[in-house]
């Protein structure tokens, strides 16, 4: 994936566009499939999907609004990937970041406004931060596999979240009551975040647009980011050049986690005001922390990519819901979607690796380097 | 608190594990990293609870079970072996695929009531030995009696005879296996292929035997990425696999049962008397994986063992690389 953006201009517009575009059709043709299956007209289906996300400004704010936790994880997402770490524990990232910030929200109820909202973004950022950390330590110093520790990681998060929910962080109103609904307390209203009202968008859409472009800048501009991707493209090249491996392993995870941190607060402040859980992780996350992956991979592993990919993430999300009350499937099939873009997504990564051979016995051809080592490394460098 | 029914029933639950771990293990022993797991055994759960309840047939189910999970693996030996694409991407769109697949089929499903289950039997001799038989051989599900037989065969099959050297050359070195006339892709479509029907039967093995029904993601409740890790903590051999396997199923049953009691081993039991303490047991398994994996690295270090040298890697042919 991470050879996307090395060839050229012409070719990376082609490959930044026109695969993924290539990638969502195809994919909305099997679900078409699938629809018809389940007896349902695929147009009627689609086109209630489309109303759904983008058929009222109203319906538009709340694709922007579903768009957010996915832009915030992708971002993430980008960095860890880009220096060759798989994250998979955006759900246990998020729900830490987001009962930090929660905490914050119900401990010190007499901060200013601005304040509050200042402090549980960077507490979220940094409890996000502490749940990759962990998986991140654990690759560089013990060799853990990473996809596997973050998946636990996720599951750890959640138990963690059911019990302060019912436990300690219990709304103390609730705790009266005989249903005990495991959610906290409400946040005080001077701590959420501005709205445009009437809609539902809040300033976490705004605050994930301009750290996608820092992201931007952190991964292509500073000599972190640069460590980062050379880490990710070759660690033994990056090693010899000085670079230490381990530590910009940590930090790529620490970062990944901290994004999908700062989503899980961004959800409490901007959307929910509270906490709540019904036992699992989606019911706070929505997924976000998955679905956050399936953006950024449709952005190409870039941040400026993951804006456009997160929105249409987020319009299949909110059209899945209207889909699904219009003419009643389940909106599981949404996951199903999913799983089948990034198929033809990951799959459409085998013609951009043949023309890239092609280049390279080209280049071969006209200064007559060596091919061996460099179309070897090509292919081994490709999957890691 | 019956320790003997604990792991009576543990070994029960490390059954479905036992399947998946020894699925994943033929897939990366052939060189594909199959990260789809969790999605191919739900897919498996829904289709043998859903045929089970539609014919009232649990064995139809099973099979039902395993060539559908089969089917959807063969998405990603598409993916990774013929198109040559990232073996983790394709992995979890597999993982998002089958989930979503199995929810959107599943529908409905959790409120089927009962179907005929898989039958439960003892074994007449074995069942009489002290202290085993009660565990491992009375009153135990078929499935387990087959994970019994499996274990030993797919040892016996890798190591010890010749289909399993080829499995394991395509594996470890592939070009050199395609030069003695091995075919690799075919091979690797095929390991991918019987990955996905033991992960279709451990799944099947959950809806229809363990504990019946489906619940939608929490039937199979992240085992399916347990199993993955416990590959590693194998070493890739069968036989760690399995005893992997049994002792996480022992683990998931006394956390459940650790709850019951007032006393526990003479004194006032904590879990009992604040129940939102289990919330902590439920985190043991998932924490025991990341120990185990921390431990399983470190001795692969030690001893350098490693995972099959061409595991995560496409081969393309003509080409240097592995």
């Amino acid at each position: 994936m991470k050879k996307f953006f090395q060839s050229g201009w012409t070719s990376r517009l082609s490959y930044g566009l026109l695969l993924p575009l290539l990638a969502t059709l195809l994919a909305l043709g099997v679900g078409a499939v699938m629809l018809l299956l389940l007896d349902v007209n695929p147009v009627t289906a689609y086109k209630a999907m489309w109303e759904g996300a983008f058929g009222t400004p109203n319906a538009l704010a709340e694709t922007l609004v579903k768009s957010t936790p996915l832009m915030l994880v992708g971002i993430g997402i980008c960095i860890s990937f880009r220096g060759n770490v798989i994250n998979i524990g955006g759900e246990g990232q998020m729900i830490v970041g987001a009962i930090l910030a929660t905490w914050l929200g119900l401990t010190f109820t007499d901060w200013p406004g601005w304040l509050m909202i200042a402090m549980a973004l960077l507490l979220g950022f940094l409890g996000g931060a502490l749940w990759g950390g962990i998986p991140g330590y654990l690759k560089a110093y013990f060799g853990v596999n990473e996809i596997l520790s973050t998946v636990m990681m996720n599951a750890i998060a959640v138990q963690l979240m059911n019990y302060l929910l019912r436990g300690p962080m219990i709304d103390p109103s609730q705790a009266q009551l005989a249903s005990k609904i495991p959610q906290t307390a409400r946040l005080p209203e001077a701590f959420r975040l501005p709205r445009w009202v009437p809609t539902r968008l809040h300033l976490g859409f705004l605050l994930a647009l301009v750290l996608a472009v820092v992201v931007y800048f952190l991964l292509w501009r500073t000599t972190l980011g640069y460590r980062i991707r050379a880490v990710g493209q070759n660690a033994f090249a990056a090693r010899y050049a000085g670079i230490n491996v381990k530590r910009q392993v940590v930090l790529a995870l620490l970062l990944s986690g901290a994004f999908a941190g700062l989503a899980g607060a961004v959800q409490v402040y901007g959307v929910n005001y509270r906490m709540i859980t019904d036992g699992s992780a989606s019911g706070f996350t929505g997924s976000a922390g998955f679905n956050g992956i399936v953006a950024a991979l449709f952005g190409q592993l870039h941040p400026l990519g993951t804006i456009p990919a997160s929105i249409f993430f987020g319009a299949l999300l909110v059209g899945a819901n209207k889909m699904q009350r219009v003419v009643q499937v389940p909106s599981a099939l949404i996951t199903a979607l999913n799983g089948l873009v990034v198929v033809f997504v990951v799959s459409s990564d085998y013609w951009r690796r043949k023309k890239e051979r092609q280049r390279l016995a080209q280049l071969v051809e006209q200064s007559e380097i060596l091919p061996d080592d460099d179309i070897g490394s090509h292919t081994a460098e490709g999957t890691a | 608190m019956d320790w003997i029914v604990i792991l009576q029933a543990g070994v029960a639950s490390g059954t479905v594990l036992l399947f998946a771990t020894l699925g994943e293990i033929f897939a990366e022993r052939s060189g594909v990293l199959n990260l789809g797991v969790e999605g191919m055994m739900l897919m498996g759960a829904m289709s043998a609870f859903s045929v089970a309840v539609k014919t009232g047939n649990p064995w139809l189910g099973v099979l039902v079970a395993m060539l559908a999970a089969g089917l959807l693996s063969q998405v990603h030996a598409f993916i990774t072996v013929t198109l040559q694409a990232d073996q983790v991407v394709s992995g979890l769109a597999l993982t998002f695929l089958g989930t979503g697949l199995s929810l959107v089929l599943g529908e409905g499903l959790s409120k089927a009531g009962t179907v005929a289950l898989l039958p439960a039997f003892s074994i007449p001799l074995l069942s009489r030995i002290p202290l085993l038989g009660p565990i491992f051989f009375t009153d135990q599900n078929v499935m387990v009696y087959l994970g019994y037989l499996l274990t030993p065969l797919a040892w016996y099959y890798i190591n010890h005879t010749r289909p399993g050297m080829h499995l394991r050359a395509v594996g470890e070195h592939p070009a050199a296996a395609d030069t003695l006339g091995i075919s690799v892709y075919r091979l690797r479509y095929f390991y991918v292929f019987v990955g996905g029907t033991l992960a279709g039967l451990a799944g099947a093995t959950i809806s229809l035997a363990i504990s019946p029904g489906w619940f939608s993601e929490l039937t199979t409740a992240g085992q399916g990425w347990i199993a993955v890790g416990l590959v590693i903590f194998a070493q890739w051999d069968p036989v760690r696999g399995a005893i992997g396997s049994y002792v996480f199923g022992a683990l998931r049953r006394l956390i459940l049962d650790i709850q019951g009691p007032q006393t526990l081993l003479w004194f006032a039991n904590p879990f009992y008397y604040n129940p939102y303490w289990g919330f902590f047991l439920q985190m043991l398994p998932y924490a025991f994986t990341v120990i185990v994996l921390v431990l399983g690295s470190r001795e692969a270090v030690r001893k350098r063992l490693g995972a099959p040298a061409a595991l995560g890697l496409p081969y393309i042919r003509g080409e240097r690389g592995l």
